[in-house]
């Protein structure tokens, strides 16, 4: 058991941490952050994707003690003018149909517009298609991540 | 919070002039309360309205994707303007009030059209008996038409109940008042809110004797995209699935399953699991309700249990299933329409004599495998047990049936326990099972005072699921000199999934034939001259239960692939054959002629790729599908674009039905192109989404949602699009590569 602080959405917290306890236990948990989800326990899912240093992250298969320094960030602690964009698209397309997947679709595709501004069809298969929907809300999704990459375009426009 | 509490069993029945009501006694039946906050009114069991002018529905039906709390809110505000905004629902108390009439009025085995004594008689008695049972049920795609009446008249009362006492206070005709977005009008100009009215109301009011439903081209809501309600909390974290339960003092319990499906614990080792860090106890879960034995852990932590459990070992007594195989079992349902002619569904004419004089026979046998529900939220349940008394939180689509055996488990009366349904992360028919919430509620006797939450793993989820059941079907079609079907003969073989599953919840037998196991064999519209449908029952040891569309998910594929033969055969295109076999079918042929049209039938957008098209009816609506496919590199089947027609009657949200379609042809691809469970000794092979895959977004093909316009009452929407989606893909495949595919999951012959 060692004792390691951890950088979540912001704040610094000391957890007493064995070294394979997987993040996702420590959020939902211990913190009760709740909103990131498990699903598959193997990282096949990505229903509890979290992101470190701004990289999605499968919190059910990545160790807690290995993110010291790190910048942990979960859904409710998600914010900045991409997330809000992305959550906007979400709304105004209706996305989310029983939720649960969401939050984890939410962190990954706001993951993938930090990095890529106007992302291809191509670029959002490969980078959304490990966060699976039993719902089947993929289409909306698709379109989502279209649109809220067009009003981010718009905001930032001359 | 000052609460009163409103007798529901008052309500419309208290000498309301019923305009249109289908079953009034739906409102006679209840002896429970509705909690009042302080200056609520509330004339009947379902909608209450405040000073505030704030309506709050109480929700009978649970919410696990498909949008029902926002379907249902829009049959009341169309009755009870409030404005959107000021609508909301509580979870509706455990009564007979709302049980579900029109879902399990469906349940009986004769086709539409079939007006006899012994149909007439049977659908009038399991009308009384779902009306007597009150079992609150979300399921078979019947939410709102079992509200679909009873919604917006309780919401109507409440309205000229209201307008009534405006009237009276402002000394004018009742007549000259409207309600629009929570504010009373006369000629357009508000002369009071919603609020204030309320306020007019005393303590108990008493309702309108006469009152209207709105014309439907008067329709405000009905008919509007409106978006999902509390859509927002699903992208920030903050809704409340069953998984999110949190208490003071709570613990986690994680559970080993006997490796063999249903089978119990014998012995166990648990000594060094016990002395683990955080572990509160380990002990043995007999099979419960179905489900199977186990031992569970209980610990601080869900890790600290998760881990533990490793350091378990047991032992497994003998069950039949040990033996079972599913390789093996696939041959006997074969075997067995070999040699049992099985009980009739539909017979017509004299199909054997027919099939023999036809100038042409065409066979064929199809076979589909077992399948898992995989819900994303695995199954879980909380208890807080208190010795007299304790509290469940459960994402059930069965919340009377979950209290009971909760209840049950725990020793308790079932007014004993408090039961909260939470939001469901899915639900698809596997949470009409109650096995996880009886496990919960044995786990949690043992540390009284503590709440406990049972979380399975994914693994357990696959391994002890109720299985969509496997099915082999055969059919004869005796063609005449044009190739039109003479006779049509189809048997097919299966478990049967409502005797089980009434024996283990409610431990009830099943009354007479299973149509589950033949529907959408027997109930399709194709106008056959001499027709047999037939249905064998094979008795297996593997726990079967509800799949979205049930029976109508497998039987599609049979009869639309075997359409398409006959189409083939015949030399014909297969929608001008469909449609020929429709001709008294108006609304079948819109559909289908809506669906090809927008898909370009015949001709696929590109070189290399091929239409198929597939049509179904369930649920009380009906669904055309084009498919359009393409074979890849690796020699995959890969789906470009489906395109949906759908008549499910008065379409209440357009968005919503755009949305369930594309959910349904995602759940239906992930499950023709993958899923297959297979059983050895006893034990499922398949474990997560490695070995028991999930349509990814890399996969789904764009997804066209087009609307017959109807007037007819509203059919189900959460699952009609799921049957039409195998065949619709195989029939493409056969159009683009000439080999005809009978087995699911669908795959090119290596």
């Amino acid at each position: 058991m060692d004792k390691i602080t951890l950088d979540i959405n912001g704040r610094e917290q000391a957890f007493e941490l064995e070294p394979d306890q997987p993040l996702l236990w420590l959020l939902r948990d211990e913190l009760e952050l709740t909103g990131t989800k498990f699903g598959c326990g193997k990282g096949l899912c990505g229903a509890c994707t979290v992101q470190v240093n701004g990289q999605p992250t499968r919190a059910c298969v990545t160790p807690a003690a290995a993110l010291a320094g790190r910048q942990i960030t979960t859904i409710e602690g998600a914010q900045g003018r991409v997330v809000e964009a992305v959550k906007a698209a979400w709304l105004h397309l209706d996305v989310a149909q029983c939720g649960y997947c969401q939050p984890g679709q939410i962190m990954a595709a706001s993951a993938l517009l930090a990095q890529v501004a106007r992302p291809s069809d191509e670029e959002i298969d490969q980078a959304l298609s490990a966060n699976l929907c039993r719902c089947g809300t993929y289409p909306r999704i698709r379109a989502a991540v279209h649109c809220a990459a067009n009003s981010l375009a718009i905001q930032t426009a001359p | 919070m000052n609460r009163r509490h409103f007798l529901i069993a008052a309500g419309l029945a208290s000498g309301g002039f019923l305009v249109g009501c289908a079953d009034s006694a739906r409102q006679q039946l209840s002896d429970a309360s509705l909690p009042l906050d302080k200056g609520q009114v509330a004339l009947n069991g379902w909608v209450k309205v405040g000073p505030d002018g704030r309506v709050t529905v109480s929700m009978a039906h649970s919410e696990m994707g498909q949008g029902v709390h926002t379907g249902l809110l829009m049959l009341v505000i169309e009755e009870l303007d409030c404005g959107w905004e000021n609508i909301g629902f509580e979870n509706a108390p455990i009564d007979r009030l709302y049980g579900n009439v029109a879902g399990m009025a469906e349940g009986v085995p004769f086709r539409a059209d079939d007006d006899g004594l012994l149909a007439r008689s049977a659908r009038w008695t399991m009308l009384r008996v779902a009306q007597q049972l009150g079992l609150m049920m979300t399921g078979g795609s019947s939410s709102v038409r079992d509200l679909w009446p009873v919604l917006r008249e309780a919401a109507a009362v409440t309205r000229e109940t209201l307008i009534e006492a405006v009237a009276s206070a402002k000394s004018l005709a009742p007549s000259v008042l409207t309600l629009e977005s929570g504010h009373f009008l006369v000629d357009g100009k508000p002369v009071m809110s919603l609020g204030k009215a309320v306020q007019l109301l005393g303590a108990s009011p008493t309702p309108a004797a006469r009152w209207t439903l709105r014309e439907p081209s008067d329709f405000r809501y009905i008919g509007k995209p409106m978006p999902r309600k509390d859509a927002s909390t699903r992208l920030d974290g903050t809704a409340q699935f069953g998984i999110d339960v949190r208490r003071p003092g709570m613990l986690y319990a994680a559970i080993r399953f006997c490796p063999v499906r249903t089978a119990a614990v014998r012995s166990f080792e648990g000594g060094k699991a016990a002395a683990a860090p955080g572990v509160r106890g380990v002990i043995t879960v007999p099979p419960l309700r179905g489900g199977t034995g186990g031992v569970a852990v209980v610990a601080d932590r869900y890790w600290q249990a998760r881990k533990a459990l490793a350091l378990v070992t047991l032992e497994s007594e003998d069950v039949p299933m040990a033996a079972f195989s599913s390789a093996a079992a696939q041959t006997g349902l074969a075997q067995a329409l070999d040699e049992e002619d099985g009980f009739t569904y539909w017979h017509k004419g004299d199909p054997d004599v027919e099939l023999e004089k036809s100038a042409r026979q065409l066979t064929a046998e199809y076979s589909v495998p077992w399948l898992a529900h995989t819900t994303l939220e695995p199954m879980n349940c909380t208890v807080e047990y208190h010795g007299d008394r304790a509290t469940v939180w459960a994402p059930t689509q069965v919340p009377g049936m979950t209290r009971a055996v909760a209840a049950e488990a725990l020793g308790l009366e079932p007014e004993q326990v408090e039961l909260s349904v939470t939001l469901l992360g899915g639900g698809f028919g596997r949470r009409a099972e109650v096995d996880f919430v009886a496990q919960a509620a044995t786990i949690a006797r043992q540390f009284p005072g503590r709440p406990v939450q049972l979380l399975w793993s994914r693994e357990d989820d696959v391994q002890h699921d109720f299985y969509r059941p496997a099915c082999v079907s055969r059919f004869a079609a005796g063609l005449d000199g044009e190739g039109r079907i003479a006779a049509w003969r189809n048997i097919s073989a299966s478990q049967s999934i409502v005797p089980d599953f009434l024996a283990r919840t409610f431990g009830m037998p099943g009354m007479g034939p299973d149509k589950t196991t033949s529907e959408g064999a027997f109930d399709q519209a194709y106008a056959f001259p001499h027709a047999r449908v037939a249905h064998v029952v094979v008795d297996l040891p593997v726990p079967v239960g509800f799949w979205r569309a049930v029976g109508h998910s497998h039987q599609s594929f049979f009869v639309e692939s075997f359409i398409d033969e006959c189409a083939h055969a015949a030399g014909r295109d297969p929608l001008a054959y469909r449609l020929e076999l429709l001709a008294e079918h108006p609304r079948e042929r819109a559909v289908l002629e809506l669906a090809a049209a927008r898909a370009g039938w015949p001709q696929a957008r590109e070189a290399g790729r091929a239409l198929g098209l597939a049509l179904h009816e369930s649920f009380g609506t009906l669904v055309a599908q084009v498919a359009e496919v393409s074979r890849t590199e690796a020699g995959r089947i890969r789906v470009h674009r489906m395109v949906c027609a759908v008549d499910c009657g008065i379409p209440i949200n357009p968005n919503l039905i755009a949305q369930q379609m594309e959910s349904a042809v995602i759940y239906g691809l992930s499950a023709a192109l993958g899923g297959r469970i297979d059983i050895e000794n006893g034990q499922v092979q398949q474990g997560n989404f490695d070995d028991y895959p999930t349509l990814s977004l890399a996969e789904c093909p764009v997804i066209e949602t087009h609307l017959v316009q109807s007037a007819a009452p509203p059919g189900g929407i959460g699952e009609p699009g799921l049957p039409p989606v195998a065949p619709a893909v195989a029939n493409a495949v056969f159009a683009l590569t000439g080999t005809r595919l009978r087995t699911l999951p669908l795959a090119f012959p290596a």
